[in-house]
């Protein structure tokens, strides 16, 4: 395919998106969306970009499926086992000393992470006094993240997930399994606030002590992650913490001087005091 | 006289570690176009590949983190669990979208991204594996007017990969692994 022509397709695609539905994907990182578009023209049918931008302003109900393939929702209960023994063992001791709690996940896609939080949390007696902020800009992977249901087969990995992270409790107490479905309990809900936030286009919305921004960035040009992480700097108290996902840094953004090191493996960052 | 490629793309499965770090042990010092690798590792994240190579490679080996530069003289390596790929503006950019031919990081994934942004400057290389990832992808380099090199199957230890890449590649140059660093040393 005339590579020129691929580049104007896809810029116009995303110009089509933005004007007609408010969704930005302009400054996401294209290598990535070229790959997903690529699927989704399997998937719809369409032998090129322009097509698949005809059918999009055209037929309302396609962007909804579109959104999944623009976004990836991989994920797990403990991702990296290593980061949450981290916050269990290092940034867990430093919260405690506050009367209460505010934790964001940003791009929570189904749900993994911030149940993987709130369980940690609830380990650490710290459940009761928190309230999780649980965004993301798909609706259909929000709704999947409230229902907290997961294929049995993949509990077998959360399972060891847990248990390298430091887990207290056996994972088993917090889901009921049937019909081939693993079912959160539903008082792990109790603290989470689930809620559609983008991080292109929308603005802070309230003070948290811990944001957890995992393997959301990666989708993002450079201009765009300093947007998200700008949001995160200004959502966090002088020394609220960051984390990032494993092979994430803000090394190479323009906030670097904003946070320090808390823990560079385990890409935990603190916000640094404003001078 | 044809093009100086300007970035070098290589893959690798089933033995490559003693084919990487053949290649990479012969390559003179800190020179020439940065170098991109894919391994296929079993549990990979226990293993840090990138330790283990830099003892016996005189340019600095990075594993790459999201939106890494690139940089001449460096070699860079896909971490466990990610795929890499190729920004417009040539730094890395990292995806944790689901396997492709069973593999995160995959090779088509890299070659292709790559080769939609170097075109003709690119060089891609398979060597050893057990599986046809990055086949494909070598296709679509030398498709866009980019060089390919196949390990020389027979030499391989395990000669699938090259073998895919191939027939898919018959026009890419088969060489030994010998015959790969020198061209790497005097060519690029
Ligand atoms: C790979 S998932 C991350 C899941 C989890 N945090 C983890 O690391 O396993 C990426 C999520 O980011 C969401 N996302 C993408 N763009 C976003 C944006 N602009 N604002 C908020 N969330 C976004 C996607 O919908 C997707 O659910």
């Amino acid at each position: 395919m005339n590579k020129k022509t691929h580049d104007i397709e896809l810029r116009l695609l995303l110009e089509a998106i933005y004007l007609k539905y408010h969704y930005d994907f302009r400054d996401y990182s294209s290598a990535s969306l070229k790959r997903r578009l690529a699927l989704a023209l399997e998937r719809f049918d369409c032998e090129t970009i322009s097509q698949l931008q005809n059918r999009v302003l055209h037929n309302e109900e396609t962007l909804p499926e579109l959104l999944s393939y623009l976004t990836v929702q991989v994920s797990e209960l403990f991702r990296d086992p290593p980061y949450f023994k981290a916050l269990r063992e290092e940034v867990i001791p430093h919260l405690r000393t506050y009367p209460s709690l505010k934790v964001w996940i940003p791009g929570c896609a189904n749900g993994e992470e911030v149940y993987s939080m709130v369980i940690l949390f609830r380990e650490a007696g710290l459940e009761d006094r928190t309230i999780f902020y649980a965004t993301d800009i798909n609706a259909e992977a929000l709704k999947r993240a409230e229902a907290g249901r997961y294929s049995l087969d993949r509990v077998g990995l959360f399972t060891e997930n847990h248990r390298q992270s430091g887990g207290t409790t056996s994972l088993s107490d917090y889901y009921t399994a049937a019909y081939g479905a693993a079912i959160f309990d539903k008082s792990l809900k109790k603290r989470i606030v689930f809620s559609d936030h983008c991080l292109a286009s929308d603005a802070v919305f309230a003070e948290v002590h811990l944001i957890s921004c995992r393997n959301v960035l990666i989708y993002f040009r450079k201009e765009l992650q300093d947007r998200a992480i700008g949001l995160f700097r200004n959502s966090l108290p002088r020394n609220g913490f960051l984390g990032l996902g494993a092979k994430e840094s803000i090394r190479f953004s323009s906030h670097v001087g904003g946070f320090v090191d808390f823990n560079p493996t385990e890409r935990i960052y603190r916000r640094r005091g404003d001078l | 006289m044809s093009i100086k490629p300007e970035v070098v793309v290589m893959g690798a499965s089933a033995g490559a570690i003693e084919a990487i770090t053949e290649i990479l042990s012969g390559l003179r010092e800190r020179t020439g176009a940065p170098i991109v690798i894919v391994v296929h590792m079993p549990s990979a994240k226990d293993t840090h590949l990138a330790t283990l190579l830099q003892n016996r490679c005189s340019r600095p080996i990075i594993e790459v983190e999201d939106k890494q530069p690139l940089e001449r003289g460096h070699v860079y390596l896909a971490p466990p669990d990610y795929h890499v790929l190729v920004e417009d503006d040539t730094s890395l950019a990292l995806s944790s979208e689901e396997p492709v031919n069973y593999s995160r990081p995959s090779i088509d994934v890299l070659f292709e991204s790559a080769a939609d942004v170097f075109s003709q400057l690119i060089l891609g290389i398979i060597l050893t594996g057990a599986n046809q990832d990055g086949a494909k992808g070598l296709r679509e380099i030398l498709d866009v007017g980019g060089k390919a090199l196949i390990q020389e199957p027979t030499e391989a230890h395990c000669r699938a990969m090259p073998d895919a890449a191939i027939a898919t590649c018959p026009d890419a140059r088969v060489m030994s692994l010998r015959e790969i660093s020198q061209y790497l040393n005097e060519r690029i």
